[in-house]
C-alpha cells in the first residue's frame, strides 16, 4: 500500500472538495431560498478567474488580484440578478434553466471577445510556489494546501454568518418560508440580491483559487457545474451543511476513484478489461454515487427541514 | 351488525412538533352519510389526505371494505372504491369539463396503454361522462374549459369527477366552499340525491348542509374526535354547542 | 376534399413548412445550391429529436436535461456496428432502438421518482455519465469521435448514399414522428400524460398509477430520439461524444420552447428557427453566441409561448 500516494490523493480530494463546496454553497443557497435553478453559476466561477487573472497580471500580486477581484465578481453577480434574473423567480424551473443557459452562451463568448482566445494564465504566487513538508516525508504543494485552508476558513465563516448573525437568520428563514419573511417587512428583494451576490462571490473565489493551477478559460464553468449540481443534490437542496459534506465526499470519491480504481479493478478483472474499464468507470463513479444516494434518500443527505 | 365500510383506528400524524391528527378513531357504516365538523385547524383536511392516500399516517390504521389500506398509494385506494373531492378546486384547467370527467371515467376503465385510438371519440368514456355532467347540472357546459368555469361550477365539476369513478365512499372536502346561498342549496340537494348510491364522508362548515345530509356527525378538535353521534345527539350536546356550534352561530 | 385542406392558420403554417421541406431537393437543385439540402436534412433530424422531447417536456411536463443522450445512443449504435463491419440497417436500426429503450427504462426508473430540480439534475448527471463513458472509450474514437465509413444499408433499392434517398428517408421519418405523436397525444395514453402535467395529484387521486405512464412516455421519447440519432449518423458519417453533452440537451429544450411547448408542430418550427438563426448569425460574426445567448434569454422573458403562441391560444389542447 502506497501510503504516500494515498495521503496525497486524499489531500487532493479535500482540495477538490473544498472548491466544489465554494461553488455548491452559492448554488444551494439560491435553490433553497429563491427556488432558482442557476445554470450560469459556472459563469460566475469563470468570471472570478478572469477578473483575478487580469488584476494579478496588472498589479503583479495574486493577493491583490483576489482582494480586488472579489468585489468585482460580487458586483457582477448582483448586476446580473437585478437586471435579468429577478423577473424569473415566479416562473417555472424550466424558465430559470433556459434563461441561465442563454447567459452561459453569452458569457463564454464574452470572455473570448474581451480576453485572449485561449484564456489567461498566472504563475503561482511566489510565497506559495513550492511544497510544504508534511508527515511521512510527503511534500505537498503549498498552494493546494492554501486552497484547503482558505476553503475551510470560508466554510467556517459561512457557517458563522448563517448560524450566528441576523442576516444569516434571515437567510435561513427565507429558505424555510420566503412569504413569511416578506410579510414581516424584510425587503425580500434585497435579501435575494444579497444571497445571489454572496453565491457569486463564493463561486468567483473558487475560480480564483483554481486560477494558478488551471488558468482562466472559456467554458471552464461547464466542466465544474455538473459536479456542483451533484454536490447540491446529494447534500440536499438548500442545505449548506449538506453541501459541505457532500462536496468533501464527492471530491474524495472522484480523486481517489481516479487514482485507485484501476488498481482495485486489476484485483478482480483481467488486465485488458481493467485497463479499458478503469478510466470509464472512474469518471462515472461520482454519478453512480449520486444515483445510489438519491435512490436511497431522494431528498439528499441533509435536506433542510421545512 | 355488519362490518363498517370505513374504520379508522388510533390515527396519528405529526408535523414537526404539532399533532395534526392525534389518536383519531372513526367508523362509517355502509350507506351512511357521515359529516366531520370542527374549527379551522382541527385537522379535517389532514384526515382526508390520510384517507385518500396523499399523506401517510405516522401510526394507526385505516380499514376500508374489509381491507387494511393504511399503506396503500392513492391510486390503489381509488380502485378500491374511495373517491375524493378537494377543498381547493383541483381540476384540469386546460381540459374541457367533458374531458375532465372522461378522464375520471378512464381511470376506472382498465389500463390506459392505448396509444392509438383517440380518447375523445371513445363512447365508453364520453357517454358515462356526459351522464354524470348532466346529473350534476353541468350538461350545458360540457365543452367549456374547466379553467373558465365560474367558481360554483368548478365545485360541481369536482363532485362530478369524484362520482364518475363509481365510488363506494365519497370523501368530500368542503364541497360548498366559497359558494353562495342558492348554489349551496342546490349542491346540498344534489348530494342528498346520492343516498343509496354511495356512502359519504363530508367535511363541512356549512351547518345547514351538515344537518340536512348527515346521518352521523363527528366533531374534530385538535386532531381528536371529541364527540360522535347522530345529528340529534350532536345538536343536543352542550359541550359541542359551546365549543363549536356556539362560535358558529 | 375540403377535409384535406388546412383548417386554420396553424395548420397552414405546418403545411407550408412541410411542403418546403418536401420540395427542398428540387429547389436546391434549381438554384444550384445542394448545400441547402444538407441544411434541411440536418434541421429535420433535429426536428425529429425535438418532437420526441416535446412528448415528455411539452405534453408531459418532464424537464429532461439529458435527452440528447438518446441522439448519441442512436448514433453510436450505428457507428459501433459499422466499426465491426455490421452495416445492415436491419440489424443496426432495431438494435439502436432497443438499446435506447432499455437505457430510457433504466434511467427513467431512477429519475422519475424525483421531482422538480432533482429531476432536472439527475437527468443531466445521468446523461453526463454516458458522455464520460463515450469519452473514455478509446477504441471508438474517444473525444475525437468515430468516423463511419459506410452508411446503413437498407436494401430493397434504397441507397442512403444517394442524397435524394437519404433526404426523403429523413423526411418520411419526420412525417411518421409527427403522425405518431398526433395519435399518441389524442389517445387514452396521451390524455394521461397531459393530465399528469396539468395536475398530478388529481390523477393519482382518480386512480392513475402515474409512474408507469410517465415511464412509458419517457421510453417512447427516448426511442424516437434514438431514431433521429441513427439518421444523424448516416448524414454526418460521424458521431462524437459532443452529441451526448448536456449543453446539447439544453439546445434541444430550447427548440421545443422556441417552437411552443405542447403543440404538435411547435418542435419542428422551433428546430428550424433555432438552426436558421444560428446559421444566419454565424455568417455575421464568429462570436454569434453573444447575440444568440441574449436572444434565448429574451425569448424566455417575453415570448414564452414560442412560435406556436403567435397563432393565438389553441382552442383545444393540441
Amino acid at each position: 500500500m502506497d501510503w504516500v500516494l494515498l495521503i496525497e490523493q486524499c489531500l487532493n480530494g479535500f482540495q477538490l472538495g473544498v472548491l466544489l463546496f465554494l461553488i455548491a454553497a452559492g448554488l444551494t443557497l439560491t435553490f433553497g431560498i429563491m427556488d432558482f435553478v442557476n445554470l450560469a453559476h459556472g459563469s460566475l466561477y469563470m468570471l472570478g478567474a478572469f477578473f483575478c487573472a487580469t488584476l494579478t497580471l496588472w498589479t503583479d500580486s495574486f493577493l491583490l488580484g483576489v482582494l480586488l477581484g472579489l468585489p468585482a465578481v460580487l458586483a457582477a453577480g448582483m448586476l446580473i440578478e437585478v437586471t435579468t434574473l429577478r423577473t424569473l423567480y415566479q416562473r417555472h424551473h424550466l424558465d430559470h434553466v433556459l434563461a441561465t443557459f442563454g447567459l452561459i452562451l453569452f458569457f463564454n463568448e464574452l470572455v473570448q471577445v474581451i480576453w485572449p482566445l485561449d484564456g489567461l494564465r498566472v504563475p503561482f504566487p511566489p510565497a506559495f510556489d513550492g511544497s510544504v513538508p508534511l508527515i511521512l516525508g510527503i511534500e505537498y504543494s503549498a498552494f493546494r494546501l492554501l486552497i484547503i485552508v482558505v476553503g475551510l476558513a470560508v466554510a467556517a465563516g459561512l457557517w458563522f454568518l448563517v448560524a450566528r448573525t441576523r442576516i444569516g437568520m434571515l437567510v435561513r428563514a427565507g429558505a424555510a418560508n420566503p412569504a413569511m419573511v416578506s410579510a414581516l417587512g424584510v425587503n425580500i428583494r434585497l435579501l435575494f440580491t444579497f444571497v445571489f451576490g454572496l453565491g457569486a462571490a463564493l463561486a468567483g473565489l473558487a475560480g480564483m483559487l483554481v486560477l494558478p493551477i488551471l488558468g482562466a478559460n472559456s467554458g471552464m464553468g461547464e466542466q465544474i457545474i455538473i459536479l456542483a449540481f451533484v454536490v447540491v443534490v446529494v447534500g440536499g437542496i438548500g442545505s449548506i451543511r449538506g453541501a459541505f459534506i457532500a462536496a468533501l465526499v464527492t471530491g474524495l470519491i472522484d480523486t481517489l476513484g481516479r487514482s485507485f480504481l484501476d488498481v482495485l479493478l486489476l484485483a478482480f478483472l483481467p488486465t485488458n478489461a481493467a485497463e479499458a474499464a478503469g478510466p470509464a468507470l472512474s469518471s462515472m463513479l461520482i454519478y453512480i454515487f449520486m444515483v445510489v444516494v438519491l435512490f436511497l434518500r431522494p431528498q439528499g443527505l441533509f435536506p433542510p427541514g421545512r | 351488525m355488519s362490518a363498517p365500510l370505513l374504520s379508522v383506528t388510533g390515527l396519528h400524524k405529526h408535523f414537526g412538533g404539532i399533532a395534526a391528527t392525534d389518536g383519531l378513531s372513526l367508523e362509517i357504516a355502509d350507506g351512511e352519510f357521515h359529516a366531520l365538523i370542527g374549527p379551522n385547524g382541527a385537522g379535517k383536511t389532514t384526515l382526508i389526505a390520510q384517507l385518500s392516500g396523499l399523506l401517510l399516517p405516522d401510526a394507526g390504521s385505516i380499514r376500508f371494505a374489509g381491507r387494511d389500506i393504511t399503506d396503500w398509494p392513492a391510486a390503489a385506494r381509488a380502485h378500491a372504491g374511495l373517491a375524493r373531492s378537494f377543498q381547493l378546486t383541483s381540476v384540469f384547467n386546460d381540459f374541457t369539463c367533458l374531458d375532465n370527467v372522461a378522464l375520471a371515467v378512464q381511470a376506472h376503465a382498465g389500463h390506459s396503454f392505448r396509444l392509438w385510438a383517440p380518447a375523445r371519440d371513445d363512447p365508453a368514456l364520453r357517454e358515462p361522462a356526459r351522464r354524470v355532467l348532466d346529473e350534476v347540472g353541468l350538461g350545458e357546459r360540457a365543452d367549456v374549459l374547466a379553467g373558465n368555469l365560474a367558481h360554483g361550477e368548478q365545485r360541481q365539476l369536482e363532485i362530478a369527477m369524484a362520482l364518475a369513478t363509481s365510488p363506494r365512499l365519497l370523501l368530500l372536502d368542503e364541497p360548498t366552499a366559497g359558494m353562495g346561498g342558492a348554489d349551496s342549496e342546490r349542491m346540498t340537494a344534489y348530494l342528498q340525491s346520492l343516498r343509496g348510491r354511495c356512502s359519504m364522508l363530508l367535511v363541512e362548515h356549512d351547518m345547514d348542509a351538515v344537518f340536512a345530509l348527515a346521518d352521523r356527525i363527528t366533531v374534530l378538535v385538535y386532531g381528536r374526535a371529541v364527540a360522535s353521534g347522530t345529528a340529534q345527539e350532536i345538536r343536543a350536546n352542550a359541550e359541542v354547542r359551546q365549543a363549536y356550534l356556539g362560535e358558529d352561530d | 376534399m375540403s377535409a384535406l385542406l388546412p383548417a386554420s392558420p396553424r395548420a397552414w403554417f405546418a403545411a407550408v413548412v412541410l411542403a418546403l421541406c418536401a420540395a427542398m431537393p428540387v429547389i436546391a437543385g434549381a438554384i444550384d445550391e445542394p448545400y441547402y439540402m444538407d441544411i434541411f436534412a440536418r434541421m429535420m433530424i433535429w426536428a425529429i429529436a425535438a418532437v420526441s422531447l416535446n412528448l415528455i417536456l411539452g405534453y408531459g411536463g418532464m424537464i429532461s436535461f439529458g435527452h440528447a443522450l438518446y441522439l448519441g445512443l442512436g448514433g453510436y449504435t450505428v457507428g459501433i456496428c459499422s466499426y465491426y463491419g455490421i452495416d445492415s440497417a436491419l440489424v443496426q436500426w432495431p438494435l439502436a432502438l432497443v438499446i435506447a429503450a432499455l437505457v430510457a427504462l433504466a434511467f427513467g426508473a431512477i429519475s422519475l421518482r424525483t421531482r422538480g430540480v432533482y429531476f432536472i439534475m439527475i437527468t443531466m448527471a445521468l446523461a453526463q455519465m454516458v458522455y464520460f463513458l463515450a469519452v473514455s472509450a478509446e477504441e471508438y474514437g474517444s473525444d475525437d469521435g468515430l468516423v463511419i465509413y459506410t452508411r446503413s444499408e437498407l436494401g430493397g433499392g434504397f441507397d442512403l448514399n444517394e442524397p435524394l434517398h437519404l433526404y426523403y428517408t429523413i423526411f418520411g421519418c419526420l412525417l411518421l414522428a409527427l403522425y405518431f405523436t398526433r395519435r399518441l397525444v389524442a389517445s387514452r395514453f396521451g390524455m394521461v400524460i397531459r393530465g399528469v402535467q396539468s395536475n398530478e395529484t388529481r390523477m393519482e387521486t382518480l386512480g392513475f398509477a402515474t409512474l408507469r405512464y410517465r415511464l412509458a412516455a419517457f421510453v417512447i421519447a427516448g426511442v424516437m430520439c434514438a431514431a433521429a440519432g441513427v439518421l444523424s449518423a448516416n448524414v454526418e458519417k460521424f458521431v462524437s461524444p459532443d452529441a451526448l453533452h448536456w449543453t446539447r440537451s439544453g439546445e434541444l429544450i430550447f427548440m421545443v420552447v422556441l417552437g411552443g411547448m405542447g403543440s404538435l408542430f411547435g418542435p419542428v418550427a422551433g428546430a428550424l428557427a433555432f438552426w436558421l438563426l444560428a446559421e444566419v448569425l454565424s455568417r455575421f460574426t464568429e462570436h454569434w453566441h453573444l447575440v444568440f445567448g441574449p436572444f434565448l434569454l429574451l425569448v424566455i422573458l417575453f415570448a414564452r409561448s414560442g412560435i406556436d403562441g403567435l397563432f393565438g391560444t389553441r382552442d383545444d389542447a393540441g
